[in-house]
């Protein structure tokens, strides 16, 4: 301890700009800290959180459970298996059909085509309320944009070799008009039946055959080959592809290449093994008392929600803002819908966003320069626990990916989890219009630190 | 002549910096009174006080309050002065970013120790990234609760590592001058302070008897509380004791309580280092006798303490005794030397909330030395060195050369202080004052017994 007395000390400072150069004014070598008050109104549960003895423990233990989690593909199984009766699931926090937003309402009334719920668009309306309506999250699962899961579709199925735990997605039907994005047309519902009766016997046998493939060893390749797992998968699709395409042929000869076409033509078709991976981890750290973590973002296309760790499965809502983004042929920001899905658990493992930095070929998303995405990245380490020791940015000298979101840190930078997103019209029926970033509302951090600081 | 207030949200600026754009507003020509600060309570009833029309504001907006002939002008000048105030901290060639955090900046590169100097209010988040970084922390900031204070000292304990502070004005480590720090000599002596102008006095005059320092580690004024428990203190000492160079510790301590003065009593006589104790307060001494017992401790001769008197005029004393002090420790010597008058410490809380150190924004002083009237006697600190005003005089010296009272002024320097201590007592004198390096013995002069 008495290091500090040998040499003359290496001074981080942090408040007055005077101080700081009083000693450099003596040679003193000094690192400036470039400090703001915290968000307003977070002062009395910032100084109450922060000195709970539990958090420094707490969060440690969260984040390497979420760094340390090994997702691992091990199959597909029916939702059906998975789920009670009667239940549609969707993305988000929880939320009604009187509150939902068109996509949701248009994911919701092709599920009830598809289950044979109802005869057209008035009838599933008119029906509705007769399955329940639970958020993915309740039942281990995520899903992408409207997130809509109904009995007959078929699920990635993920474990964590290390902790145990189980996590499931749906299957990606690809680009443009597709039911997540809100589209229940003829020609959404046919793609749906295929990949029902082909796609999923398929992936199921061909997966039986591989064993479990290593989603954490895919996704840490995919972000040295440009992917950063939530707006560019084309690295980890056909890293999967690769795993899987001599296991399918032997599986289904006959189906093989339709099935292998299908899974080429659509770039994404890796993001929802790589959210169910990203759930598996997320989910690892759940649960741990006085952790403050993040552990789950999610939106259902009106509410942005999160869920923290220390604070069981409490959701912390505030709006769903309007990403800003790029647009689809003459689409506009007037067609967009408010933010929705599951997919912020690539944001909430440190992918997606988080890892701008590795994903030159889409810097279009966050302002054009590749500077901005390498801006966006380095800003999360600002939020965030840890580097990931598995996902690295060769960009930033294989810095680990900044990764566990602490909501003290938030509240005391003012600076939000930057979120890459999809953007679905708000038209029911519509699809997809575009793709950006979007800011989460600043209440739902606020409003969890209130009750991490109340639950002391 | 034209009011002009504007509140901007988003934007943050220290209390010093932001006076520095104070005054450089102030001096343009046309612009009568310029008040660019956080709109704290303090701040905005300040605006207030001087006619300005200030709406509620959120304490985390930055207020601005111009009255100038052309104030659109001011504004501008506001602008440009706020933007090479961000200039400053911008990005490097790099592009990246600084650090927004304590915990970021560790992350970033090496470092041994932390100054925490945001608003006190704060300072725990910052101070509690020290620690769990295992880093050792100087809080410099005041208004930190003695509930925050115990939990770091705590932690720091567990860690092995020192808190100096909360409140710690001054600290020196390895000959790094942390806060309001004088320029010593190396030498022998290692202070462990509950108090920082206490610990600047006693190592100015050690400097002055041509006796330098090892380091001058700060524990805030609480450290002895029954709370705290002396822990800061303990560990000062110990690390102070395990220093080859430390060859005597001075410990300055406030009056402690029981527990805690048995606990760090234990500890003292149990080092291998000589500890001369100066017990600060009512029965105890006072700083000037302190340093003496220090220099007889390392077999010194004690000097006369210099003292310098005006060109002209004698001290005919005896009116209202007001002592207009920056520093705490000093203000209290002060006062207890002195048995009489008034005395107002503007380095307190009160004062200071939203608003630079008296040691570096001399106007409330000054406020209060115009309204001194005749025959009043006035009895006041100057402290110099690193961070403090770069020349207290040139303000002070005029305005104690125009008013009507006597001035006694206990400087506090070093010979190697950037401000010069013999520059600074002889423009004192010049305009009039009387000037001591000792504090106590100012006291003694203004209450008429030196």
């Amino acid at each position: 301890m008495t290091e500090l007395l040998s040499a003359p000390p290496r001074v981080i400072t942090v408040g007055a700009a005077l101080l700081e150069e009083a000693l450099a004014a003596q040679a003193i070598e000094t690192i400036p800290v470039s400090w703001r008050p915290p968000l307003p109104g977070t002062e009395d549960a910032l100084a109450a959180v922060l000195a709970d003895p539990r958090r420094a423990a707490a969060n440690a233990t969260a984040v390497r459970r979420l760094t340390s989690a090994a997702p691992q593909l091990v199959g597909v199984r029916r939702a059906s298996e998975l789920l009670p009766g009667r239940t549609f699931l969707h993305a988000g926090p929880p939320i009604t059909w009187e509150r939902a937003s068109g996509p949701l309402r248009g994911a919701l009334i092709g599920a009830m085509l598809l289950e044979g719920l109802a005869a057209d668009e008035a009838e599933a309306e008119r029906r509705i309320g007769t399955v329940t309506l639970e958020p993915c999250h309740h039942h281990r699962m995520v899903g992408p944009m409207a997130g809509v899961v109904s009995p007959s579709m078929w699920m990635l199925e993920v474990r964590d070799a290390e902790h145990g735990g189980s996590a499931y997605c749906s299957l990606n039907e690809g680009l443009g008009k597709v039911l997540r994005y809100g589209a229940y047309g003829p020609e959404v519902l046919e793609r749906l039946r295929w990949m029902e009766e082909v796609l999923g016997p398929v992936l199921a046998a061909a997966l039986a055959r591989t064993g479990p493939i290593d989603l954490r060893g895919i996704i840490a390749q995919a972000l040295q080959m440009g992917d950063e797992l939530h707006n560019r998968n084309r690295a980890a699709t056909s890293l999967l592809l690769r795993e899987l395409a001599p296991a399918i042929v032997e599986a289904a000869p006959e189906q093989a290449a339709a099935v292998l076409r299908f899974i080429n033509s659509n770039d994404h078709f890796f993001l929802n093994a790589g959210m169910a991976a990203s759930k598996a981890c997320a989910d690892a750290a759940r649960g741990i008392p006085g952790s403050t973590m993040v552990v789950a973002m999610a939106r259902n296309g009106t509410d942005f929600g999160i869920q923290v760790s220390g604070l069981g499965d409490r959701w912390f809502t505030g709006p769903a803002g309007v990403p800003d983004g790029l647009y689809l042929g003459a689409y506009g920001p007037a067609d967009a819908n408010p933010d929705i899905g599951d997919s912020t658990i690539t944001e909430t493992c440190g992918l997606g966003g988080f890892a701008m930095a590795a994903a030159p070929a889409i810097v279009r998303f966050v302002g054009g320069e590749v500077a901005d995405a390498v801006n966006a990245t380095r800003s999360m380490y600002e939020i965030t626990l840890a580097e990931h020791p598995a996902y690295q940015i060769p960009g930033l000298d294989f810095r680990g990916a900044p990764v566990g979101i602490d909501v003290t840190l938030v509240a005391r930078t003012g600076i939000l989890p930057v979120v890459n997103t999809g953007i679905a019209g708000r038209v029911a029926g519509t699809g997809q219009v575009g793709a950006g970033l979007v800011k989460p509302p600043v209440e739902a951090f606020t409003a969890a630190l209130t009750a991490l600081a109340e639950a002391l | 002549m034209s009011d002009l207030v504007l509140l901007r949200r988003g934007v943050y600026h220290d209390s010093v910096s932001l006076m520095r754009v104070s005054s450089s507003l102030s001096a343009l020509p046309g612009v009568q009174v310029a008040v660019v600060a956080m709109a704290t309570d303090l701040n905005v009833g300040l605006a207030r006080d001087l006619g300005f029309d200030v709406p509620d504001a959120d304490p985390s907006a930055l207020l601005a309050a111009i009255r100038a002939d052309d104030a659109d002008s001011a504004a501008a000048e506001l602008d440009r002065l706020l933007e090479a105030l961000s200039a400053r901290s911008a990005p490097g060639e790099a592009a990246q970013a600084p650090p927004r955090t304590t915990r970021a900046a560790a992350r970033s590169r090496p470092a041994d120790l932390v100054l925490v100097s945001v608003p006190g209010e704060h300072a725990f988040a910052e101070a509690m990234d020290a620690l769990e970084a295992g880093l050792h922390v100087m809080v410099f900031s005041d208004g930190v609760s003695l509930e925050q204070e115990v939990a770091l000292k705590r932690l720091a304990d567990e860690r092995g590592l020192l808190v100096m502070g909360p409140d710690c004005g001054t600290a020196v480590v390895a000959g790094a001058g942390l806060g309001f720090a004088n320029v010593l000599k190396p030498g022998p002596v290692g202070v462990v302070a509950a108090s920082g102008t206490g610990a600047q006095q006693v190592t100015c005059l050690l400097d002055l008897a041509g006796v330098g320092v090892t380091h001058v580690l700060g524990v805030g004024g609480r450290d002895l509380s029954a709370e705290v428990g002396g822990l800061a203190t303990i560990r000062a000492l110990r690390m102070l004791d395990e220093d080859p160079g430390t060859e005597l510790i001075v410990l300055i301590s406030k009056p402690p309580s029981a527990e805690a003065a048995a606990a760090v009593e234990e500890v003292a006589s149990s080092l291998r280092t000589p500890v001369v104790r100066a017990l600060l307060g009512d029965t105890g001494t006072d700083l000037t006798a302190a340093t003496g017992e220090a220099l007889r401790a390392l077999g010194r001769p004690v000097p006369q303490w210099p003292s310098w008197t005006p060109p002209a005029g004698s001290f005919t004393g005896g009116g209202p005794l007001r002592g207009l002090y920056a520093g705490g420790t000093l203000c209290e010597e002060a006062r207890r030397i002195a048995g009489r008058g008034e005395f107002t410490d503007f380095g307190d809380d009160t004062y200071t909330r939203g608003r630079a150190h008296p040691l570096i924004d001399p106007s409330l002083r000054l406020e209060a030395l115009g309204r001194c009237r005749a025959g009043d006697v006035v009895l006041m600190d100057v402290v110099l060195g690193h961070a403090a005003d770069p020349d207290p005089a040139a303000r002070l010296a005029p305005a104690i050369a125009a008013g009507p009272a006597q001035v006694v002024v206990a400087l506090v320097g070093s010979d190697g202080d950037p401000q010069g201590l013999r520059r600074q007592a002889e423009a004192l004198t010049r305009a009039g004052a009387w000037v001591f390096a000792s504090n106590a013995q100012a006291a003694r002069f203004a209450k008429g017994t030196a």
